[in-house]
Parts: structure tokens; C-alpha cells; sequence
């Protein structure tokens, strides 16, 4: 895809600026539905997720207690794998989103919530809540669009690095709770000494403390308490944090990376109105369809849609109000992207194996890719 | 043991080991102070007592103080705090009357479930007898002031000879809290007992007070009650310079002069809001999603001090204005905004 503004068809071509301000109207009329709704079932949900997701941890690290019977180790693995994808995102991201900062628990609130990850809830927050929630998919300011690593879009330049970034994502996508973390650390910008050396050293400090912590508990401490199940304790927190970078890091390619999913130009954006910013989020995201379990265990970010219209609704609402939402797209006459998992997958792995290789190069062989494996072309 | 403690923080790591504790029982924690609603009987047609089992760390408290309990009604916690009534630590009482249009005290007297988990902060207070070195007592009350004195009244150990008076306003004998404790402490002879009832006989004031306990400058005066009471009480008083006699307890603070209002920004947590004058910056605040620290919520204890750092604040209480500067402090409780400000929570 190209920037949205160099497109034709135009998909917002058909739209005025007053049917933009009505789309806007009816979102904001959504959104203070469920604000007046919310209430006592959406604090309990959490509070019953967050109890549970912490009694399947425990539970799974004393099985491993016993890891080198295999049948604890499978079963504990499991549990701790689970219980840190739920931790990070049906929980993490949407507590340090502010998704439930309207309870009022210090203990439940984004300003004191620390996750289960490499990254500190801190830097996150700003790579994430701050940058790519506001300028989402904007090119040249949204460094989500590839991570400064890979190149997802026509309108980012090649360069010859590019040439390698499935490796990069593969890679990334094992490493991703590090990935995350170098990149909120914004290494790349210091690398080019964009950055404020005296602040990157601190917040440079701050992330290795937080990979400390992590690594000791997860690799020293838990083994340790393991005795003779020490190695095969080891081997179960490395899968189980390797499965939840792997999970992650897919569920988190399909929400903006998938065929469908537009991007917008650097100065588009000047003056953008409620409205503009409503329909950017519509047109930038994309959902991915699936059972009530897929999408507890995306953490609802399968409904990145609704996600990026309303970050700070509570994440059990998003499954509610997606069919008032998908009836705006339809009633604006815009394309609601979705697809099942593994479709979406494959959607943005073939956008990064495509956009490796410069634009005529990369859309040739996809062509020819395509006619040869029978998959339609996005 | 520390290294154990620290040890058992490392491995639950970035949460504490209170936080897994918590998903067990949650009374069990020392860090938090929480009880359980064991019971909610009720007193009046619109009062009851709501009974709680405090769990770890609950210290003893005594008889005249105050609680702080936090409670979550419709998923949001509310703070309030209420006199203690009982004078045993293992369980303790509340009595709660219905304000009408009130969050918390209708959700507590008509619709709290046995065995709903509240939060709690450590018994607060000097409203005591320790005030009282004399043995000549007058508690003067109306409404949900006779709390605190039930709580005092309670305490008394059986053996404690004290000449004590209660003068209690209700609007009828049938809503007087703890009507039939009283009236059984009476004939007992334990206390004296005045009943006025405003229904019937008008209003407890001052004058009134003079003439059913002539010795009133005798004794020391506990009074609890609604503000118009309390004003008179102490107008009274300090006409006759016996202003250190009589300890008032006070429910609500009366505010009397209102901010202009403007937008309020809490720095710290990155939200801004528009607040109006006559609404409190901890209120705003907590309308927004922000963490506000608080305590009586009064203006009283200082708990919910916050740093200004932009703008001006205007004291509701008294109309004062702050304005920001380094190390300025502003209790967000009875402070509204006087323009634009910024408040660093």
C-alpha cells in the first residue's frame, strides 16, 4: 500500500467534510454509551482476569518446580507461557492504557502498573500510548510501521538492509520482549544521535535493571528453587517467554501490517480534526476474526479497530460494540479490514517478504508468486 | 527476615509477594489494611450498622475516632470516613445514615453484600475522652452525630464512674440511632439522658441546651452534629471564654466560597480537565481517572496535600487563594480551581 493520499481510487474519496464530522459524532456517541454503562460487571472482569492469570502462574512455576518429570514440565510450560501472554496483553496493555483507571485502584492503574516484560511500563507508555496512538501510521512519524528495521509500506525508501528484514522479523519475533524494549529505548534514533545522551543513559539503565529482574527471576531464582529440576526449570521459562514473543509479536503484525490497512502522509495530518483522526484510526487498523478465546488471548487487540478508535475503553467492551462499529463503516461506505488469524499472519509476512526487494522488483515477483501458489493478491 | 522477604521479592518480580497473597486472601496482607462486611443491621429507617472483620495490621483505636473505608460501588472505590461506633478491635462497627443522593452511604445502608471486601486506613482522630481529664461528660448530638459518642459511651469500662449527660436531636423518638441503648444506659443510670425531638419540640440549640443542663460550664462538651448546631455551640462557647471545653466533631465542611473554576492539568498523570468552582480539585481529579491521595477529605488531616505547580487555587473553606511557586502544597480536598492549574499527581 501506499500513503492514502497517493492512492485512486481514493477510499475517503467519497466522503465530505461534513460526512466526516457526523462519522466523528457518532463515534463520540458510541464511546459515552459505554462510558455511562461502565460499572461494576467491567471491574469484576478484570479483577477475575488478573486473579486468575495470577493463580495459573503460580500454579504452572510450582509444576515446574518438579520440571524434569516431563510430564510437569509440558503442562507448566504451558501454564507459564499462557499466564505471561494473558499478563502482557489482556491485562498489561490495557491496564497501562488507562482502560481502568476510572476504578480508581491504585493497584489496577496505569500510572503504577509494571508488566511482565523486558520493557519498563514507563518507556512503553510513550512509544506506545503517546507516539503510535497519535500519529498511527503516519509515515515518518509512526515508527510502528516497521520498527525501524523493516519496510511496510511503498512510500518508506528502500534501502539494501531491507533485503534481509524477514530474517529481521524472524528474529524480532523470537526476541520480541527485547525488541520491544530496545525499540521504546529508541536506540536507533541515539545511534544517529538524535537523542539526549544524558536522558539515554538513564533510561538506557532503567531498561537494563528491568532485563536484570526478569532474567534473574525467570533463569537463576526459579531454577534454583527447582533443585535437581534446575535445568529442565531453565529450559521451561525460556520456552515459555519465547512462546509468548512468538504469540505477540504475530497477534501484534496483524493489527497494522496486514494488506488492507493504510497509511498516511507526514503532513496530512496538520489541523486534523476529531473526525479525521476517527476515520485515520478506521483505515489504519485491522481486526482479526476469531472465537472468544482468540480474542482473550489477543488481549482484544483483535478488535484493533475499536482498540484504536477508543484506547481507553475497557478491552472486555471492544467484542460488544464491534458489530456499531462495523455498521459505521458500512453506512460511510469503508472497508472494515479483517481476517482470521492465520490469513492476517500471512497477509503482513508477505508485505515484509514483498517490500524487501525495491517496488517494481518486490511487486513483480509477488505477482508471479502469486499466480504460481493460487493465493489471491491483496 | 529480611533476605527472605527480599529473596521472595525477587522472584515476584515486577509484582510483590503481597500481590499473589492477595489472589489467596486478601485479608491476609500487613501492607494493605482491608476488613470483609461480616453483617449490615439495621438501626433506623435509613441508618444501619455495618458490621467488619478487619484482616492483618488492624491497630486498636480508641473510642470516639474514626475509620476511612474505601469502598467499590458500581466498580469505582470510594473513600468516606466514618466514626467507629464498637469499642472491640476484632470487629468493628460502622453506623452509616442514608444521605439522600448519597453514593456511598446508600449503597451501604440499602445494598451492601455480606461479605463484600472494603478497604480500610488506620482509626484517625481526637474526638476522645482523653480530652476530658474531669469526670463531668455532656455530649451534645443530633442525627448521625450520636456515632462517635455511641462509640465513646461503648468504651466506657462497666467500672467507670462518670457523671455523664447526652443531649440527642433527632427528628422523632423512632429515628434516634441507637434509640433503645440509650434509653436502657439511662435507666440504668449510667448516663442522663435528654431526647429533643425537632418534630415535635423544634430545634437544639444553644439557648435551648442552657436551660435543659444548666451546669453545661462545668462539664466538658463533645459535640457532634450538622453545622448549624456546632456553629451556634461554639459561638456560645467562645462568649464565654470557655472555648477549650468544648470538642466538636465535624461531619462535612461547610464551603462557603467558590473558585472560579478553569482547566485543571494533573502533570503527573497527564490529564486535563475542565473544573468548576464550587467542586474540589480531589473530586476533579478523581473524575478523571487520576490517583488522589486523601484521607478525611475535610481539610483536617492533610492527606491529600499535592504540589501547585501552575496556576491558583481558591480555598473553599475560607476563600483564600495560592498561588503556584516552588514547594507550594495545596490540599486538593478544599481547594478548588481559581483559574487554570496544575497540580503534580
Amino acid at each position: 500500500m501506499t500513503a492514502l493520499q497517493r492512492l485512486t481510487p481514493n477510499p475517503i474519496a467519497h466522503l465530505s467534510a461534513q460526512d466526516i464530522e457526523n462519522l466523528g459524532a457518532d463515534l463520540d456517541a458510541l464511546r459515552a454509551q459505554v462510558i455511562a454503562d461502565r460499572g461494576e460487571r467491567d471491574a469484576a472482569y478484570i479483577r477475575g482476569v488478573i486473579a486468575a492469570q495470577r493463580r495459573l502462574e503460580l500454579g504452572s512455576r510450582a509444576v515446574l518446580l518438579f520440571s524434569l518429570f516431563p510430564p510437569a514440565w509440558v503442562i507448566g510450560t504451558a501454564g507459564l507461557a499462557v499466564s505471561k501472554i494473558i499478563e502482557n496483553m489482556e491485562i498489561g496493555h490495557n491496564v497501562m492504557h488507562g482502560q481502568w483507571d476510572w476504578m480508581r485502584d491504585p493497584a489496577i492503574h496505569s500510572t503504577t502498573w509494571e508488566w511482565d516484560n523486558a520493557s519498563p511500563a514507563e518507556l512503553w507508555k510513550h512509544a506506545h500510548n503517546e507516539v503510535h496512538h497519535t500519529y498511527t501510521n503516519v509515515l515518518g512519524r509512526d515508527n510502528d510501521l516497521g520498527y525501524g528495521i523493516m519496510r511496510v509500506d511503498e512510500d518508506q525508501r528502500w534501502k539494501p538492509f531491507y533485503l534481509a528484514q524477514p530474517l529481521w522479523n524472524a528474529i524480532n519475533a523470537c526476541l520480541f520482549e527485547y525488541g520491544i524494549a530496545a525499540y521504546d529505548l529508541q536506540i536507533g534514533k541515539y545511534l544517529k544521535g538524535r537523542v539526549d545522551k544524558a536522558d539515554f543513559r538513564r533510561r538506557a539503565r532503567q531498561v537494563l535493571a528491568k532485563v536484570r529482574r526478569q532474567a534473574t527471576r525467570d533463569y537463576v531464582l526459579h531454577p534454583l528453587l527447582s533443585g535437581p529440576s534446575a535445568v529442565t526449570t531453565f529450559t521451561a521459562n525460556l520456552t515459555a517467554n519465547l512462546a509468548r514473543n512468538l504469540w505477540t509479536h504475530a497477534v501484534i503484525m496483524c493489527g497494522h501490517f496486514p494488506e488492507g490497512v493504510q497509511t498516511f502522509q507526514k503532513t496530512s495530518i496538520d489541523g486534523e480534526t476529531r473526525g479525521e483522526w476517527y476515520l485515520r484510526q478506521m483505515l489504519g487498523s485491522a481486526n482479526i476474526s476469531g472465537s472468544p478465546a482468540l480474542h482473550f488471548m489477543t488481549g482484544n487487540l483483535s478488535f484493533q479497530i475499536e482498540h484504536h478508535l477508543f484506547p481507553d475503553l475497557p478491552s472486555n467492551r471492544y467484542a460488544e460494540i464491534a458489530p456499531q462499529v462495523a455498521e459505521v463503516f458500512e453506512r460511510y461506505g469503508l472497508t472494515y479490514t479483517t481476517g482470521s488469524l492465520p490469513r492476517q499472519v500471512f497477509s503482513a509476512w508477505r508485505k515484509i517478504i514483498r517490500l524487501s526487494l525495491p517496488n517494481d522488483v518486490g511487486s513483480t515477483v509477488a505477482t508471479a508468486l502469486a499466480e504460481k501458489v493460487g493465493a489471491r493478491a491483496a | 527476615m529480611p533476605t527472605l522477604a527480599r529473596f521472595a521479592e525477587r522472584l515476584t518480580t515486577p509484582l510483590l509477594p503481597a500481590d499473589y497473597l492477595d489472589v489467596i486472601n486478601p485479608l491476609l496482607s500487613a501492607a494493605a489494611l482491608r476488613g470483609r462486611i461480616t453483617a449490615v443491621l439495621p438501626e433506623t429507617a435509613d441508618a444501619a450498622t455495618v458490621v467488619i472483620r478487619p484482616g492483618r495490621g488492624w491497630p486498636a483505636h480508641t473510642p470516639g475516632q474514626y475509620l476511612r473505608l474505601g469502598v467499590d460501588v458500581d466498580g469505582v472505590r470510594h473513600w468516606r470516613a466514618y466514626s467507629i461506633t464498637s469499642a472491640a478491635d476484632r470487629c468493628v462497627t460502622i453506623t452509616v445514615k442514608a444521605v439522600p443522593g448519597g453514593r456511598v452511604s446508600e449503597h451501604l445502608v440499602r445494598r451492601a453484600a455480606i461479605g463484600t471486601l472494603v478497604h480500610l486506613q488506620a482509626p484517625a482522630g481526637d474526638f476522645t475522652l482523653d480530652a476530658a481529664p474531669g469526670a463531668a461528660v455532656l455530649f451534645v448530638t443530633a442525627g448521625s452525630g450520636i456515632t462517635p459518642v455511641m462509640g465513646m459511651l461503648r468504651g466506657l469500662a462497666p467500672s467507670a464512674v462518670r457523671d455523664i449527660v447526652v443531649v440527642h436531636s433527632a427528628p422523632s423518638a423512632a429515628e434516634v440511632i441507637f434509640g433503645a441503648e440509650l434509653r436502657r444506659l439511662a435507666a440504668d443510670g449510667r448516663i442522663r439522658l435528654v431526647e429533643v425531638h425537632t418534630r415535635t419540640d423544634g430545634r437544639l440549640d444553644a439557648a435551648r441546651l442552657d436551660v435543659l443542663v444548666p451546669d453545661w460550664r462545668q462539664r466538658h462538651t463533645f459535640a457532634c452534629g450538622p453545622a448549624e448546631l456546632l456553629d451556634d455551640l461554639e459561638r456560645r462557647w467562645a462568649a464565654e471564654q470557655l472555648t477549650g471545653r468544648l470538642h466538636v466533631e465535624r461531619f462535612r465542611t461547610a464551603f462557603t466560597a467558590l473558585g472560579e473554576g478553569g482547566r485543571a492539568t494533573f502533570s503527573a498523570t497527564g490529564a486535563t480537565v475542565d473544573a468548576d468552582g464550587a467542586t474540589s480539585l480531589l473530586e476533579t481529579g478523581e473524575s478523571a481517572g487520576v490517583l488522589m491521595p486523601s484521607g478525611c477529605r475535610m481539610g483536617i488531616c492533610f492527606g491529600c496535600v499535592a504540589p501547585l505547580r501552575a496556576g491558583a487555587v481558591r480555598d473553599l473553606r475560607s476563600g483564600e487563594i495560592t498561588t503556584a511557586g516552588d514547594g507550594v502544597l495545596v490540599q486538593t480536598c478544599v481547594s478548588a480551581a481559581a483559574g487554570d492549574c496544575d497540580i503534580e499527581l
